[in-house]
């Protein structure tokens, strides 16, 4: 009942926040539509960032194809948007204008994570037996075949790009998924399905010893962080109203493991951090574009050579807040 | 069958260049059981090394010595190249975990990528022609000389890297570092030193491999290592990743299906058949053809 009077507080907040901030509430007070766009696109990449630390932090297995999936959600959705969104329009008559547009959105979203699941499923299931170093090759390689795929169908634009689609997304709607990511995946980390995924992380062989069905798990792992991924594409397309496979490169996987990196593998508020860290320093240095990308390479690799968990740790914020730590043990080595 | 022996013949010798990068791939991979991510970047690096080479001896003929001249000194910068990033990225965090290996690779390579585009332009360069070209037919079979250039040199490289690894004591030390590395130190081998040694090779042959593609496909950019070095892997692992004849085998391989393909079915998806092949060998034989398996030990 807590949790109901928190959730239904939170979207009212989230509500009137967007409100305010787009200026449709109180006529005169709004932020520029420049700063809009960022906070709106640093959600995006907060749901990037915390569903790929799912797998890659907490169950260990580094995947670098997730912008493969995001490409599967955007597409998907946005193609379904296109093609049946006036004839769903039409069902949903009865509704005011702006529950139609919330209702399309779900339903298209929903499409998206789930078409981003069947894939994270088929490519889950034979690069999940591998260890280490070679699911990252490989999951690097399916991302971008996705990519390659999604370029040669012309239904959906191929090089073109797709563009026309509404836009059913917006700040409310973006935070409200960056919000049930986290709430999901710190809920699946305390579980004991959780538990299972953390015992892979840090032992694979004493974890199957132990009676866990290691593949089982980590594909289970593979397909939430993919379907939430599939979900961030959705609003990535209906935000930004126009697709190419050009925003889907693995140089868009690689800049959400390093929002996880930094962030600190395991830790859900890390990768909250290392995402709008990411965003931040990514708009603040704008005059200086070109060696953006070089700063971020050189401070991975800076990272990985002081403080290899990243600035969290595997630990969340709130252990560095409250004055009793004796709970939290200090966290162990990343293992690989 | 003439179009079938073209196709092989284009293929051996796309296949020779794959061969030659996955040589680097799998010595790095034998020495300290690491994917070097930046390594097809090293060979981005290495196509460039040779086009700046190259424009300065302009204005003499295309000469082989020129050429000559060109390969070496790109297979020079690159094994420096290659030790620094060893020295400075890699041994830092050689007793970490694999993963911090990895993700030190990754944060290399990208950083190879985006240095070379603020560097070298992010626009693609065309490379020089070299040496004479000329062109011969054989029973209906057109032979290119670069492609022919491509084959021999590929050819003596590998002959001289397996001379060197076999014949040698620096190659017998890297070969014992590859067996047990810790093994190796207690016999008194310098294992810094050979793990030094082994990126210089592996990075050498890569920017010989990078000359090699800038005369047959002339067109070069920064970004060019990302998709051959990821071929180059898959031909690696297919070969058995850490076995140097393995390598090769792998890369010719890879060469030769990614024609065929091309040639008889379609090109869309020429970038996708390695992947391809990539999954099967790691579901069917992940040791691949020459690899032994290793044993996991608790």
């Amino acid at each position: 009942m807590k949790g109901l009077v928190l959730a239904v507080v939170f979207v009212g907040a989230l509500f009137l926040l967007n409100g305010v901030l787009s200026g449709t509430l109180i006529e005169g007070l709004s932020i520029s539509p420049y700063y809009l766009q960022i906070l709106s696109l640093a959600g995006i990449n907060i749901i990037l960032a915390v569903s790929l630390n799912l797998i890659n932090g907490v169950t260990g297995q580094f995947s670098i194809g997730h912008a493969g999936f995001m490409a599967i959600g955007a597409y998907v959705s946005a193609f379904i948007t296109l093609t049946f969104g006036e004839r769903l329009r039409d069902a949903l008559g009865f509704l005011p204008v702006p529950a139609q547009n919330a209702v399309i959105l779900l339903v298209v979203l929903a499409a998206g994570a789930v078409c981003a699941a069947i894939a994270g499923f088929f490519v889950g299931v034979p690069s999940l037996r591998l260890r280490g170093d070679y699911l990252a090759i490989v999951t690097l390689g399916f991302g971008e075949i996705i990519r390659v795929f999604i370029l040669n169908i012309d239904a959906v634009g191929g090089a073109r790009g797709l563009g026309g689609i509404p836009q059913l997304a917006n700040f409310f709607w973006i935070y409200l998924f960056a919000a049930a990511t986290i709430l999901v995946v710190s809920r699946i980390v305390r579980s004991s399905f959780g538990r299972t995924l953390i015992a892979i992380r840090e032992d694979e062989i004493a974890a199957e010893a132990m009676g866990v069905n290691t593949t089982r798990s980590k594909v289970i792992s593979f397909v939430v962080s993919s379907a939430m991924a599939g979900i961030a594409g959705g609003l990535f397309a209906h935000y930004l109203m126009y697709l190419h496979t050009n925003s889907f490169t693995f140089v868009r996987s690689f800049e959400i493991i390093i929002m996880v990196v930094i962030g600190g593998l395991g830790s859900i508020t890390g990768s909250v951090l290392g995402a709008v860290l990411f965003i931040g320093l990514t708009e603040g240095l704008r005059e200086f574009a070109q060696y953006r990308m070089l700063l971020f390479s050189l401070l991975l690799v800076v990272i990985m050579i002081v403080r290899p968990q990243g600035i969290l740790g595997h630990r969340e914020l709130k252990s560095f807040l409250s004055r009793r730590r004796k709970t939290d043990p200090a966290p162990p080595a990343i293992s690989g | 069958m003439t179009t079938f022996l073209q196709q092989l013949v284009n293929g051996l010798s796309l296949g020779s260049i794959y061969a030659l990068i996955a040589l680097g791939y799998t010595m790095v991979y034998g020495v300290l059981r690491l994917i070097n991510f930046a390594h097809g970047d090293v060979y981005m690096v290495g196509a460039y090394t040779g086009y700046y080479l190259s424009r300065r001896l302009k204005g003499d003929e295309p000469s082989l010595v020129g050429a000559l001249l060109v390969m070496l000194g790109a297979m020079l910068a690159c094994a420096v190249l290659g030790v620094i990033i060893e020295r400075f990225a890699y041994r830092p965090v050689r007793r970490a975990a694999r993963l911090t290996l990895l993700i030190t690779a990754i944060g290399v390579s990208l950083f190879l990528e985006n240095g070379a585009q603020l560097v070298f332009g992010a626009d693609p360069k065309f490379f020089p022609s070299l040496a004479p070209r000329a062109d011969f037919i054989v029973g209906g079979v057109r032979l290119t000389s670069e492609q022919l250039t491509v084959i021999a040199v590929s050819f003596l490289l590998m002959i001289l890297l397996r001379f060197f690894i076999l014949k040698t004591r620096t190659g017998k030390a890297m070969r014992a570092v590859s067996f047990n590395l810790d093994a190796a130190k207690l016999m008194g081998i310098s294992t810094d030193r050979i793990i030094a040694i082994t990126f210089a090779l592996g990075s050498a042959l890569a920017a010989a491999a990078g000359v090699l593609i800038g005369m047959q496909i002339p067109k070069i950019d920064p970004l060019m290592g990302i998709i051959y070095g990821l071929k180059a892997f898959v031909a690696a692992v297919l070969g058995g990743i850490g076995n140097v004849p393995g390598a090769v085998i792998g890369g010719l391989l890879i060469g030769t299906s990614e024609v065929m393909v091309v040639g008889y079915l379609s090109s869309t998806f020429r970038d996708a058949i390695a992947f391809g092949i990539l999954i099967l060998v790691l579901l069917l034989r992940p040791q691949g053809i020459f690899g032994r398996v290793e044993k996991e030990k608790v």
